[in-house]
């Protein structure tokens, strides 16, 4: 057969060129579905609840991904920026992946448990509140939109999570009585963004933010069992620049970018607890002082370590100890 | 080499024979809605990129739910690549393909039905990605029920490409038709195997992969929505009309078969180039970094065919108006064509994923190589059809030059804003903590996002230009039979 007579052929040229576009696809794309370890599967990583799920749709619905991603890559900067890189099982339970091509603003998936609930209730209703600089849009409509859940069963089902309508509901109604009961430690930022007929209902907001409280919980919670209690690495004793007054003034420009969005003007108190006083909640010597602000705490403190580093976590150490001496 | 055989087969004689024909198609009318309702929808959907550029320096522009960022970004990539590059597609398709058959297509009221059914489905994608009904998949952001629209839409389209074919009068395919038929089977395959989901309601589904698997398909979909829809037809477009335009026939036919087949080949294995040190697998990241570096040969070989096919000729860059268009718009599909594969090398992957280098990349592609193609394809089919000359040659070149200046502002200031944004995300001081906060390389991109702007301003000013232009060139001339349809149609009514 002539070579050229393919060219004369459109039938079975049309074959040919499926023949040519499936090696690669089979290859690259169609055999890994069938290969367990493409999406490896660890009970470390549970999936979403009822709550967290219609909150990850409402990101889908507003194109969050079109600005944020959701994977670390094991690089340096990336692991000191975010926190630890992304895992294949991590992914296990996402239908669609969101894991996106932008960073217009940062990633996400080490923000679950980051921030208290009332930073991401005040922030998601006026960004530009907190940070000047930032792009992103305002969501405020979000808690003025009553949360749907009349899908949430059928999508749970569909998704695969492993439980049932009864559960749905109760997840939903226990969900419920937490974020609008009045001694929720996020209750006051949430009623202030919140009009006063939804107060005592879901929002689509609250189950957004649910949603971003649960990005990297598991890894990090596996991986703190998996440390045990104790072996956190022996903080620092002494406080290099006590008394410095240089580097207190370096230690004020670094709170003034890094912790003022939560503790406040001059550390008056804010969603963080209020650090212009003798009394701190973590406990108060050098040593404990810079346990909290390296490691973080429970409850909405990140850590600080890798971010700034040592030198720069004592200069603002020093900088707190103006602030505690200033209240006196 | 320009023996009897090589000649043959290098379509010379084929696009010979088919400047004898009249002027115009069969259904120049079809051509014709098409051509307009890509024009339409380009003009939309640069709008919205412009509102999206502005929203990126001012935030308060996101005045409404609907016009948040998020969602219209959205509703702009599928504004330009299904509205203005598919439409663009079909109405030089079904010219290309009556030309190059010496066939009038085989099923015309079938294509008339797909221009109807087209513009509703584009109408009604930008109301429901308005609306926030979107899966999350670039590219594949349409839900469910308007996937099985666009699935239709195809099968229409193919019905009529592989009927005129078998149909067809003369005996060759000439290249253009290979990159068709190439474009039509990809489209279907990607498209169709990306987008399987279960619906949950008519308004939301939920894909059948999960996590990694996900991520994978999506991106090999990505890749070759891009190959198919940005590449293959568009260089259909540049090897039939850069010969039509010129009188000169395409250099060297041999060049064109092997570049045809290893590009086809090589492009389906590199869609891991978008997820490079992401949890996909390292060997399928490695082979899409291997092949994404083999797809300059075949790329190039096209680049090179053009550029030869232009020697000796170099002064129709300046007496011919379109030649200017086809030769860019082929320059910077070479660019495209080397930058994209640097970006899949994991090191530079590493300072350049995810930064504003990357709509860098990719509106040089678009704003250079894909809109400067068709709109010339556009132009020299539109006055064949309507039997007259283009409507004004200056204004065609006042188009060329704002296109030419806004995409390389455009596109230049974000590929120096996205290595200064790698390098502050990289940013470490001596002890291993950052030197800068995520919100200083944000303050630092506002200059280069304004210059943006202002860039997206001259090429919109440039495409609508264009947009008058062409309408004027496609209304009917007096004495036509195109005129005579719409004299025709005036009594009627
Ligand atoms: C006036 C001209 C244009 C302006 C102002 C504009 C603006 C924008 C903006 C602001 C973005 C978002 C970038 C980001 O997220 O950082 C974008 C993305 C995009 N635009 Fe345009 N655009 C224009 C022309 C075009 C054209 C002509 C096409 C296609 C034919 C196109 C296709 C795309 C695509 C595919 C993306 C997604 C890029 C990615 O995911 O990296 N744009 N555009
Ligand atoms: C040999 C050819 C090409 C190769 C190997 C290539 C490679 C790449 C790579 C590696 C990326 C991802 C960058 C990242 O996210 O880090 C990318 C993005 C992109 N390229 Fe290319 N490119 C090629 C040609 C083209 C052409 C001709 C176009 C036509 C317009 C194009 C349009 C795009 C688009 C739209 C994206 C953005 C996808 C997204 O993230 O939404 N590319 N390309």
């Amino acid at each position: 057969m002539n070579v050229n007579s393919l060219y004369e052929k459109p039938v079975l040229f049309a074959l040919a060129a499926v023949v040519v576009i499936s090696v690669g696809t089979l290859v690259t794309t169609f055999i890994p579905l069938f290969l367990p370890s493409t999406q490896p599967v660890s009970p470390l990583f549970t999936p979403y609840t009822a709550v967290e799920t219609e909150g990850r749709d409402i990101y889908i619905r507003e194109g969050c991904n079109n600005c944020h991603t959701q994977t670390v890559r094991p690089l340096r900067a990336e692991v000191a920026r975010y926190g630890d890189y992304s895992r294949a099982e991590e992914s296990a339970w996402d239908r669609p992946f969101l894991w996106g091509s932008r960073r217009t603003g940062p990633d996400l998936a080490r923000v679950g448990g980051k921030y208290p609930d009332a930073w991401h209730y005040r922030h998601m209703a006026n960004p530009q509140a907190m940070f000047g600089k930032s792009n992103m849009p305002a969501y405020a409509w979000l808690a003025k939109a009553k949360l749907d859940t009349s899908l949430t069963a059928r999508k749970v089902k569909v998704l695969g999570f492993g439980y049932d309508e009864a559960e749905v509901a109760r997840q939903l109604a226990a969900f419920r009585r937490t974020v609008t009961a009045p001694t929720w430690p996020s209750a006051q930022e949430r009623s202030r963004v919140t009009p006063a007929a939804l107060r005592g209902e879901l929002t689509e907001l609250d189950a957004l933010v649910a949603y971003l409280q649960k990005l990297g919980r598991d890894l990090m919670a596996a991986q703190r069992a998996a440390a045990g209690p104790g072996t956190a690495e022996a903080a620092e004793k002494k406080n290099p620049y006590a008394g410095n007054r240089t580097a207190g003034e370096e230690g004020e420009k670094i709170f003034e970018e890094n912790c003022k969005v939560c503790h406040g003007e001059k550390g008056a108190g804010g969603f963080g607890p209020k650090l212009a006083t003798t009394k701190h909640k973590f406990g108060g010597t050098d040593a404990d002082l810079f346990t909290t602000v390296s490691g973080g705490r429970p409850g909405g403190m990140p850590s600080f370590l890798q971010p700034l580093g040592k030198d720069r976590i004592w200069k603002v150490i020093t900088y707190i100890r103006r602030l505690e001496s200033e209240s006196r | 080499m320009a023996n009897e055989s090589e000649k043959m087969y290098t379509g010379d004689n084929i696009v010979q024979r088919e400047m004898r024909m009249t002027n115009g198609t069969r259904n120049d009318s079809i051509v014709r809605g098409f051509a307009l309702s890509s024009v339409f929808w380009l003009l939309i959907g640069l709008v919205i990129g412009l509102w999206l550029a502005a929203e990126m320096v001012y935030p308060s522009l996101n005045l409404a739910p609907w016009l948040a960022f998020g969602r219209l970004r959205v509703v702009h990539t599928n504004g330009l690549v299904y509205g203005f590059t598919l439409a663009g597609i079909f109405a030089c398709s079904f010219y290309m393909l009556e030309k190059l058959t010496r066939t009038p297509l085989a099923f015309p009221g079938l294509a008339k039905a797909q221009l109807w059914l087209f513009n509703i489905a584009i109408a009604l994608a930008a109301l429901s990605l308005f609306a926030g009904m979107n899966t999350s998949k670039e590219y594949a952001e349409l839900e469910w029920p308007l996937d099985i629209v666009v699935v239709v839409l195809w099968v229409m389209f193919a019905v009529n490409v592989m009927g005129t074919l078998v149909k067809r009068r003369e005996k060759q395919m000439y290249v253009s038709l290979w990159f068709l038929v190439a474009c039509v089977v990809t489209v279907a395959v990607v498209y169709i195997l990306n987008n399987l989901a279960i619906p949950v309601s008519l308004t939301k589904s939920y894909s059948v992969y999960a996590g990694v698997n996900d991520a994978n398909v999506q991106w090999w979909f990505g890749h070759n929505a891009v190959a198919s829809v940005f590449t293959f037809p568009i260089l259909a477009m540049f090897y039939y009309f850069l010969p039509k335009s010129t009188g000169l026939p395409i250099y060297s036919h041999r060049l064109s078969i092997i570049a045809f087949w290893s590009l086809v080949f090589g492009y389906l294995w590199t869609g891991a180039h978008h997820l490079m040190l992401t949890p996909v697998p390292e060997w399928i990241q490695t082979v899409a970094l291997a092949f994404s570096l083999f797809l300059i040969a075949p790329s190039w070989a096209s680049v090179v065919n053009g550029f030869y096919t232009m020697n000796g000729n170099w002064d129709k860059m300046k007496s011919n108006y379109l030649v200017k268009f086809f030769i860019l718009g082929i320059t910077f599909y070479g660019l495209q064509t080397i930058q994209g594969p640097t970006q899949a090398i994991r090191a530079l992957s590493a300072h350049l994923h995810y930064t504003e280098y990357i709509p860098g990349h990719v509106h040089m592609g678009t704003m250079g190589w894909v809109t400067m193609i068709i709109t010339a394809s556009m132009y020299f089919m539109m006055a064949k059809i309507s039997g007259r000359e283009v409507h004004s040659v200056k204004l065609a070149n006042i188009h060329f030059w704002l296109i030419l200046v806004g995409q390389l502002l455009f596109t230049v200031t974000l590929w120096i804003a996205g290595i200064v944004q790698g390098a502050m995300w990289k940013a470490v001081n001596p002890d291993g903590s950052l030197k800068y906060t995520f919100l200083d390389s944000v303050a630092a991109m506002y200059p280069f996002w304004t210059v943006r702007l202002v860039g997206g301003l001259l090429y919109f000013a440039g495409i609508a230009v264009f947009a008058y232009n062409l309408y004027m060139t496609s209304r009917p001339k007096p004495g036509t039979k195109w005129s005579a349809a719409a004299a025709a149609r005036s009594q009627a009514a």
